[in-house]
């Protein structure tokens, strides 16, 4: 598991409360694991917060559907290899 | 001694101002509206000295009437109220003002004015008890211009605003001031709700005269001012801190 990917799910148990076995690439952030509106501005702020990515526009954060989406999509803005 | 609404993560703007209140002496009860908010405040709470969480929504007459019971009866008196509270229905916050629903007005109006009101209300007589107050509301820009999107939110800020004065009126003979801050917009949970805040904010900052956003650290430092007897000559006021963005005409 990449560093990347170790963070961002290490964020998504946190804030969604949920075990850390569920969180794997191919879920849901929504229809899996239960996130609300409330809980996925709190997410996509906090991955701003953490991996230092200036602000993830509306438009953008609306495509992150699974946990591999926000893995790839943080990747690529923080240019980490995957 | 500070009561403070409206925390709900680290990047509220009433978490700022109650780490500031706390940084000059205050003891703080922090407020939260919805126990899903927990997880958040609990920690913040115990990094300050004499702080006590606490769930309040300021829309239920019982949860007010418990948290100014929880003041009384743990300090007997209160110095300082800060009121950094507004909701609106996200689907208002996104289409023509025009098309805003009977019930989206009356909650933003409820949540964002109206409970100022009540939390003034219940701060009268532990303020009384102390010889005076101060009482801090936040609103935005949005109250006086049109601003994309912000709609309902807009309007509410206006009654927002309103209510400072007329509580200053009522409050003053007792030596309650009634204030409210105007910053500039800031990238808050709250202030996501808003579609185009990021917008908002890059505009913002190529506009405002001192070519920046607002940062909560200053706002929090003009909070502590009027807070304090450093304002005590001015109430019913709505102080923009914006880095003189609402000067601008284009």
């Amino acid at each position: 598991m990449s560093s990347v990917e170790e963070k961002v799910k290490g964020i998504i148990v946190e804030k969604l409360k949920v075990d850390a076995a569920d969180v794997t690439n191919d879920k849901e952030i929504v229809r899996d694991l239960g996130a609300d509106s409330l809980d996925q501005v709190e997410l996509v702020m906090e991955l701003e917060e953490q991996f230092g990515v200036d602000e993830i526009p509306e438009e953008e954060a609306a495509q992150l559907k699974t946990v591999g989406d926000v893995i790839r999509y943080v990747t690529e803005k923080t240019g980490s290899p995957a | 001694m500070a009561l403070v609404f409206g925390t709900a993560n680290k990047k509220s703007i009433a978490w700022a101002v109650a780490k500031r209140l706390s940084q000059s002496g205050a003891k703080i009860v922090l407020t939260y509206q919805d126990p899903r908010l927990e997880g958040n405040v609990l920690p913040l709470a115990a990094e300050l000295p004499d702080c006590i969480p606490c769930k309040c929504d300021l829309t239920v007459e019982e949860d007010v009437a418990a948290v100014f019971k929880l003041v009384e009866e743990k300090y007997g008196r209160l110095d300082i109220l800060i009121h950094s509270v507004a909701y609106a229905l996200r689907e208002d916050l996104d289409r023509r003002f025009l098309d805003t629903s009977q019930e989206g007005f009356r909650i933003a109006q409820t949540v964002s004015a109206y409970t100022l009101v009540a939390a003034a209300r219940g701060a009268l007589p532990l303020m009384e008890k102390a010889g005076g107050g101060s009482i801090l509301a936040m609103t935005y820009h949005g109250s006086e211009r049109v601003i994309p999107n912000y709609n309902v939110m807009g309007v509410s800020k206006a009654a927002l605003e309103a209510c400072v004065r007329y509580l200053a009126a009522d409050l003053g003979p007792m030596n309650i001031r009634v204030n409210a801050l105007s910053p500039g917009p800031l990238n808050t949970l709250a202030a996501r709700g808003i579609t185009g805040l990021l917008t908002m904010l890059k505009y913002f900052r190529e506009r405002a005269p001192l070519r920046r956003n607002t940062d909560l650290e200053e706002v929090a430092d003009t909070a502590l001012f009027f807070s304090s007897d450093l304002s005590r000559g001015i109430t019913g006021e709505v102080l923009y801190v914006d880095c003189g963005y609402h000067i601008t005409g284009m």
